[in-house]
């Protein structure tokens, strides 16, 4: 009797779970911050910020200033700073803690950053730059900084943060040491380096390829969005803007977080398709893109209007499939930065306090001068790299040999 | 009757699972009644379902193989780059990976058995090397796709058919891999595993070269990843995302399946099934339109509810004759050999899936 | 027999030594000190939280079980911290005390669902901590709470190189190692992971030791999780995943030389398996080699050294016949003794014989 009652109780468990996996569909039992329902319209994201929205969305129109044809020396609505105070003659020692290598986007801009070094090192502005790559972990990165700060022996700090919050305090005692604290990519939550290099950012992603996506579709038309991973500050911007541009022009958004896996963009593209129409594709990044557009091949349907990123393998795919697309960018070109305002600071000039570089996404009628640009490039390789004038064009991203 | 029986039965149970959840899926979305689709989601699974098939025979060996994951984005890589735009090359390249993965599979084994490091070590420490040298060589990112023919078997098939309309190769892949699959456990080899995994010192007294019976297994789990790296090629692509956790999703089918983690028991169709229920599964969560965030969660509660309700069912049918199966872990050896320990490998996938992005 | 026992601890400490001194020549060539304050410093933190959760799953692999929720637990645990510290120094014991709490509640269900549903330790735990998993992703979008200056400083403060970190995880070692050899849970926690049906025979409660364990290694795992809020001055939903807590802690207990299925094993082994992780990692940094040939590095150090020791005898029985057997003396003295054992038996038949003729004369004299 035990034996049939205890089977007993664990089918009906299991009934009740199925029954609550259905139930946990009902909007209003979500919790209020969770804004991760597909068909959310209710709930605030957290990550929506009013104020820098409207500065990224104005900063869209801003003509950069600085050289013509050199982007990553360009800069939007910049204070200068004065840096005579580190004003110094002779070879400087570059510590660079960066973040990691672990996706395509950062293998690019590292390898851009390593020839951009050797430029600076034969002009005798930079002697070495020595790395400790954290590989995605907060822990580790801050040990990294306090190791440059004992051991290091260093003149300048560049620092290209894991995430803001958690290495705010390791950049402050960076900081603390007097000598010059470059970051770049994301951000940290203290103004005490000299400069902090970054494209405009997420919200001016989000605004760009929601509105290609709003102008190329019409009220009422379903978008799934494709998005890598919860949580990481510069990919949440993105959403949160689209999200809402999509929410004001009456578009259906539906998101998925992937993990940049291939097959499991495939398997949710497909079942959307099944479940109905699918009108547009937006993505957060690049990685995978191809994989969604085959989805819809094989399905038989219609391509979509699509955004991706500056990657190789959706601009080919785009260009191959002839479809609406826009590829927005955040500019791998940035990469070259940190080092050339490294040799800035120790000549004394002036530098902007936030160095917000250009990013505007290519278009249709760029594609294939990008194309050609990048030809024999690998797939992982990003067509806004910013390295054409650099020695080792192009073969050293074409092997892609990290440094 | 008697069927219903057998489906409730532990050996059935995952058979049961899976219908519910089928239903569950038609129901919620009449679409994917049609047979089309049943199609391309059997597509989906085939690559999955294969590596659970090498999982099983390691498994049933008491062992694990962890490195499962790694070699299939290692392969999915190498096809990138090896075949790239020319057509010609396609064949000698899959003899490459089928090289490759028994050759990773043999030095699975044999670290195993010769050096007597526990599989759960060798295997970690082989996800880990395999994954970085792949890296390594190709600076973090593929080359870029192959040529369609190569492609064509993981994403084509057998068009306008009659009923179906669609028979993908993976399908077909997939059973004859299973049909093998089930050839090799009715082969002395198939039961010399379960013998292995139940009680290896017996087995050795009984004159078997157990060290060559247990590299067969992972050199068969090699070959299933490689396989599996095939198939995703063609339908996911070349990225270094393709194949990361695969091990641990193929644990996962086949204790699903009722194959008890330590070795000894377990039916291979079963762990095709646990397969099938885990895709299955994440369809529904799909369709049901559960919140992103909370999927893993029930993904969770359904892991370990399956897995107790099995193991209840199965433990009171044999109360009252034996005594209770031993816990995960063959029997140390003593006095001349170490260990061959195959307790719990640990979570593959976590924290390295990681695409920390800027 | 004062002959020092070369066990796995020995041998794992013998492994790191030789780690840190090919390490100190490798450090060298690029002109570093591998003994500078620093670079001391460096290692030991990287030893400390690792330290910590390793220490616990030693517990749950004792008992031949496994904790792969060590990973979610970790950044629940810096979340629930962070956020109820809220950057006020006086919410840090109640902030502990939560934490602790909660995390010794998982490792309840977790030692609930190994033991009394009798779920296989990895796919309960695995379950659990996709469960954790969901939590975190619903409850939380990015890092969290703020730590108050006065709890940072554990993070941040050392006696000269020796953070405090560090020797709060030898502390807490020597504890574990106190609780396995000197109580009786420990004895019964070897005894259920060496084999249960045994244990449960002899009269030992198979449950209690494990669900302890189980509650330990989160308890654990819920201490790393605060020593990371201590150092990122965040909660943070991802930390625990940054650091792949539970592959590597699984790692390090093997590497220390506890036995994968239970019932063998030391906690100071683990501790030596932590630090050769640290070691080189350490010098890999140093020597600023290419991260993906880091992971290949790592992958063969794991496998070299856990195949230093594993082809030894795993117990040492002492032979039970022939030389050296139950007989203490050994041969010599069974040679010695064999004639005076014939002697005394035929003394003893002589005196039969005789016992039976006096029985007989006097039956038959009646």
């Amino acid at each position: 009797m035990r034996r049939s009652m205890k089977i007993a109780t664990t089918a009906v468990a299991l009934v009740g779970l199925f029954a609550l996996a259905g139930c946990t569909t009902d909007p209003g039992v979500a919790p209020p911050e969770s804004s991760a329902a597909p068909t959310d319209d209710g709930g605030e994201n957290t990550w929506f910020d009013q104020a820098l929205f409207d500065t990224q969305m104005a900063q869209r129109d801003v003509v950069p200033e600085g050289p013509e044809d050199e982007p990553y020396l360009q800069y939007i609505d910049a204070e200068m700073v004065d840096t005579s105070q580190y004003a110094s003659t002779g070879a400087k020692k570059a510590c660079f803690a960066n973040a990691s290598i672990s996706n395509p986007w950062r293998q690019t801009g590292w390898i851009t950053m390593n020839q951009q070094l050797k430029v600076l090192q034969e002009q005798g502005a930079i002697s070495e730059m020595e790395t400790r790559d954290a590989q995605d972990s907060d822990d580790t990165q801050i040990a990294d900084i306090d190791y440059f700060i004992s051991d290091g022996n260093c003149d300048v700090f560049i620092i290209s943060p894991n995430s803001t919050a958690a290495m705010t305090p390791a950049v402050e005692r960076a900081c603390d040491t007097g000598k010059p604290v470059i970051v770049f990519d994301r951000g940290v939550e203290t103004d005490c380096p000299v400069t902090f290099i970054h494209p405009i950012g997420g919200f001016a992603w989000g605004i760009d390829t929601a509105q290609f996506l709003i102008d190329n579709l019409e009220e009422g038309d379903k978008v799934v969005g494709l998005r890598i991973l919860p949580g990481v500050d510069v990919l949440e911007q993105r959403w949160a803007a689209a999200e809402k541009m999509f929410d004001d022009a009456g578009i259906e958004a539906v998101d998925y977080f992937t993990g940049a896996d291939p097959a499991e963009i495939k398997s949710i593209i497909s079942d959307e398709l099944a479940k109905g129409d699918v009108a547009g594709i937006w993505m957060d990044a690049g990685d995978g893109a191809v994989a969604a557009i085959e989805a819809f091949e094989d399905a038989g349907v219609d391509y979509p209007v699509m955004t991706g990123e500056d990657e190789m393998s959706f601009l080919r795919k785009w260009k191959e499939t002839g479809l609406t697309g826009l590829a927005p960018v955040y500019s791998n070109f940035q990469w070259r930065t940190p080092l050339l305002a490294a040799q800035k600071i120790f000549a004394g000039e002036e530098i902007p306090k936030e160095w917000v570089l250009p990013q505007s996404p290519i278009t249709a009628e760029e594609v294939d001068q990008y194309l050609e640009a990048n030809d024999g490039m690998p797939d992982g390789h990003y067509a806004k790299f910013g390295g054409e004038n650099l020695p080792g064009y192009p073969e050293v991203w074409q092997q892609r040999q990290i440094p | 009757m008697r069927f219903l029986k057998a489906l409730v039965s532990p050996r059935g149970a995952v058979f049961l699972l899976l219908v519910i959840l089928l239903v569950a899926v038609m129901v919620l979305n009449p679409n994917f009644a049609e047979p089309g689709q049943i199609m391309r989601y059997i597509q989906r699974v085939a690559p999955v379902a294969i590596v659970a098939i090498g999982q099983y025979f390691v498994i049933i060996a008491g062992e694990f193989d962890l490195s499962q994951g790694s070699l299939i984005t290692a392969q999915v890589i190498v096809a990138g780059n090896l075949v790239g735009q020319d057509d010609s090359r396609t064949v000698p390249v899959l003899a490459l990976m089928i090289v490759l993965g028994l050759f990773v599979g043999l030095v699975n084994g044999l670290l195993t058995t010769l050096l007597k490091v526990p599989s759960f070590i060798v295997t970690l420490g082989m996800m880990l090397a395999l994954l970085g040298l792949v890296l390594w060589w190709t600076g973090g990112a593929a080359t870029g796709n192959p040529t369609d023919s190569f492609r064509q078997i993981g994403r084509g098939g057998i068009r306008d058919l009659p009923v179906i309309d669609f028979l993908p190769w993976s399908v077909l892949i997939l059973a004859v891999w299973l049909a093998l699959g089930i050839w090799i456990t009715k082969r002395p080899l198939g039961k010399l595993l379960i013998a292995i995994g139940d009680n290896a010192r017996a087995t050795r007294y009984s004159g078997a070269r157990d060290w060559w019976v247990t590299t067969r297994a992972f050199m068969i789990s090699s070959l299933s990843a490689t396989v599996s790296a095939v198939l995703l090629v063609g339908y996911a692509g070349v990225h270094p995302s393709v194949g990361r956790g695969y091990e641990f999703v193929a644990i996962t089918a086949v204790v699903l399946g009722g194959v008890v983690l330590g070795g000894g028991r377990g039916w291979i169709v079963a762990a095709v099934a646990g397969a099938f229920v885990l895709e299955a599964l994440f369809l529904l969560l799909n369709i049901a339109g559960v919140p992103s965030s909370l999927r893993d969660a029930v993904q969770g509660v359904i892991i370990i509810a399956a897995v107790a309700y099995s193991g209840l069912v199965f433990r009171s049918r044999r109360r009252g004759g034996t005594q209770t199966p031993p816990s995960p872990g063959k029997e140390p050896d003593a006095p001349d050999g170490a260990e061959e320990s195959s307790a719990t490998p640990a979570l593959a996938g976590e924290g390295a899936a990681h695409n920390n992005r800027s | 027999m004062k002959r020092l026992r070369v066990d796995s601890t020995v041998i794992v400490l013998g492994i790191l030594l030789l780690v840190i001194a090919i390490g100190a020549i490798l450090v060298a060539t690029v002109g570093r000190s591998f003994f500078s304050p620093g670079n001391i410093r460096d290692i030991l933190t990287g030893m400390s939280v690792l330290g910590l959760v390793a220490i616990g799953q030693t517990l749950v692999i004792l008992g031949a079980s496994l904790d792969l929720s060590v990973t979610y637990v970790i950044s629940l645990a810096s979340l629930i911290a962070a956020t109820t510290m809220n950057g006020n120094a006086a919410n840090i014991p109640w902030a502990v005390t939560l934490t602790l709490l909660v995390c010794a509640l998982i490792g309840l269900v977790n030692g609930l669902i190994v033991t009394v549903l009798k779920v296989n330790g990895f796919i309960a735990t695995l379950g659990v901590g996709l469960i954790l998993q969901g939590v975190l992703n619903t409850n939380f979008q990015g890092s969290a709470g703020s730590v108050p200056w006065a709890f940072q400083l554990i993070g941040a403060t050392g006696l000269g190189p020796v953070p405090v970190s560090t020797i709060i995880m030898i502390a807490l070692a020597a504890v574990v190692w106190f609780l396995l050899d000197r109580t009786r849970t420990g004895a019964h926690l070897f005894a259920v992971g060496g084999d249960p049906e045994v244990a449960r025979l002899s009269g030992v409660r198979t449950r209690p030791p494990l669900i302890a364990a189980h509650v330990l290694c989160s308890i654990f795992a819920g201490l790393a999780g605060l020593l990371l809020a201590s150092r990122l001055g965040v909660g943070s939903p991802t930390v625990g995943q940054q650091g792949g807590y539970a592959l590597l802690s699984i790692a390090a207990v093997v590497l220390g030389g506890t036995l994968l299925l239970g019932g063998r094993g030391s906690v100071w082994g683990t501790i030596g398996g932590v630090a050769i992780f640290a070691v080189v990692d350490n010098v890999m940094s140093v020597m600023q080699v290419n991260p993906f040939l880091k992971d290949v590095v790592r992958g063969v150090v794991i496998v070299a050294a856990v195949a230093v020791y594993s082809r030894r005898a795993i117990v040492r029985r002492r032979t039970r016949f022939g030389p050296g057997g139950t007989r203490t003396g050994g041969d010599a003295e069974a040679e010695a003794a064999a004639p005076a054992m014939v002697a005394a038996s035929h003394a003893l038949e002589a005196e039969a014989d005789r016992v039976e003729g006096d029985a007989a004369t006097q039956g038959g004299a009646r």
